[in-house]
């Protein structure tokens, strides 16, 4: 599944401060096409961080970040244009609760003249099929699960035919039995061949899906390589410290 | 008070007409400068950010009556005598109008300021994720949200307006007090006057907060 020819996000000496607080301290990494990249940590890592400085919803201090060999930390990129490519789905799921959830899904497609009404509509359906919610189309956010509310999320973002989704603690805030549903359509989208990162505490759904696994901590990668590496023979003292606070 | 009513009860009505207009050319503006300021407040721009603040500061912290003199009398004397060769002349609705706007814009810039920062920064980030503009995000997903919280206190700005206009008697637009202090010098019945004019702005206000209070109920339905 994976084209190790195809760079999709190639990150140099990322650093990401605030104020005097170093977050980031020196991130480097590549992520090629069609590769899932789970990315665990302790909280205060800088994973989410790190995460959200891949489609600019945080400036990075120094450093770069190419997308598709864009560096969208030039000024002169314009980055609701590289945007449209990376879907990214949050913690908090962020679903428009002013409107319902087809138009939740059209919004963007159709703001950005993607395509026409109809086909952005038949699209949105076509998603929404896909993360098995064909029947809530004229419901609000309100009305809906957390799960469901993820979901919708998750096909608001394939909206766009975005090359790479980005999700950050997607499964955090909702109840353990809804954490299925939602990884069950992650799981889909990896066969399929999406470039995803994910930040996530789920280790059993890391080990199963990702194609690597990066242990941050501080604001440094500690450790990355396979789940298997990673998660079952760790070598680094704090990768060991953290998977035995959470297994 | 009978005759008050036959006699004056047109003139009180005509009065209140006036009023009427008076707060809703001012409410009229007041929307428009709160909503450019309100926005200002908000961007990712230190400079629209001091300057919305400091006109809101500045206006808040002039009480009206002081405004509407300044206005009225002393804008036309600063064109026409100090710099000369204007001849600036305001009506008495044209100052009123300006004052107004300008009181309750900066109320309304507040307003408008709080409610866009009560929703939550994560519709933004998610609307910015997917691509759209700043300017995209803000007209589809926050304002449309932040309006929605926003109503209630708007009408409760647009109630105080609606009182405020009396301030404007002092510059002599005859607006209901100005045109009740007349029926009172004419027929010297204060109580009654004052009972009449009293009632009329109640039975208005009344009518008006009620109309919001549906208003909220209606819009608070598919929350």
């Amino acid at each position: 599944m994976i084209d190790k020819d195809v760079i999709k996000i190639k990150v140099d000496n990322l650093k990401k401060s605030y104020g005097t607080l170093d977050v980031l301290k020196d991130i480097s990494t590549e992520i090629h096409k069609g590769e899932v990249v789970c990315v665990i940590g302790p909280s205060g890592s800088g994973k989410s961080t790190f995460l959200r400085c891949l489609n600019k919803l945080e400036k990075v201090t120094s450093g770069k970040v190419v997308i598709d060999g864009t560096d969208i930390t030039l000024k002169q990129t314009n980055i609701n244009h590289v945007r449209e490519n990376i879907g990214m789905v949050f913690q908090h799921f962020n679903l428009f609760n002013n409107l319902n959830i087809l138009d939740n899904l059209t919004l963007a497609p159709v703001q950005l003249k993607k395509c026409s009404k109809e086909e952005a509509v038949s699209r949105a359906r076509e998603m929404l099929e896909k993360v098995g919610l064909a029947d809530k189309e004229s419901s609000f956010p309100s009305q809906l699960s957390g799960g469901q509310k993820q979901r919708v999320a998750i096909a608001r973002a394939l909206c766009m035919q975005p090359d790479i989704m980005l999700f950050d603690e997607p499964t955090s805030a909702l109840d353990p039995e809804m954490v299925g549903e939602v990884l069950q359509v992650m799981k889909n989208l990896a066969a399929d061949g999406m470039t995803m990162v994910i930040v996530t505490h789920e280790m059993g759904f890391a080990r199963e899906v990702a194609d690597r696994v990066i242990f941050m901590d501080g604001g440094y990668i500690v450790e990355e390589g396979t789940p298997q590496e990673v998660l079952l023979s760790p070598k680094e003292e704090r990768t060991i410290d953290f998977l035995n606070k959470v297994l | 008070m009978i005759k008050i009513i036959t006699v004056y009860g047109t003139l009180l009505l005509v009065a209140l007409g006036r009023t009427l207009l008076l707060a809703l050319l001012g409410l009229f503006f007041a929307c428009i400068i709160g909503m450019i300021f309100g926005i200002m407040g908000v961007l990712k721009n230190r400079p629209c950010n001091i300057i919305s603040q400091i006109f809101v500061d500045v206006i808040r912290g002039v009480p009206m009556i002081v405004l509407a003199f300044f206005v009225y009398f002393g804008i036309p004397y600063f064109f026409n005598t100090i710099i000369g060769g204007f001849s600036i002349n305001l009506t008495a609705l044209q100052a009123g109008t300006i004052c107004l706007a300008l009181n309750c814009g900066a109320y309304m810039a507040e307003i408008v300021r709080a409610g866009i920062q009560s929703v939550d920064k994560g519709q933004m980030e998610a609307a910015r994720s997917l691509g759209l503009t700043y300017g995209m995000a803000m007209r589809k997903v926050v304002l449309p949200q932040a309006i929605r919280t926003m109503i209630p206190t708007f009408i409760n700005q647009f109630i105080i307006t609606l009182k405020d206009t009396s301030i404007l008697s002092v510059i002599g637009f005859p607006e209901l007090v100005n045109t009740a202090k007349n029926v009172q010098a004419n027929t010297f019945m204060s109580f009654q006057t004052w009972a009449i004019v009293g009632i009329m702005y109640l039975i208005v206000i009344t009518i008006l907060s009620r109309s919001a209070k549906v208003l909220e109920r209606r819009l608070s339905v598919d929350r």
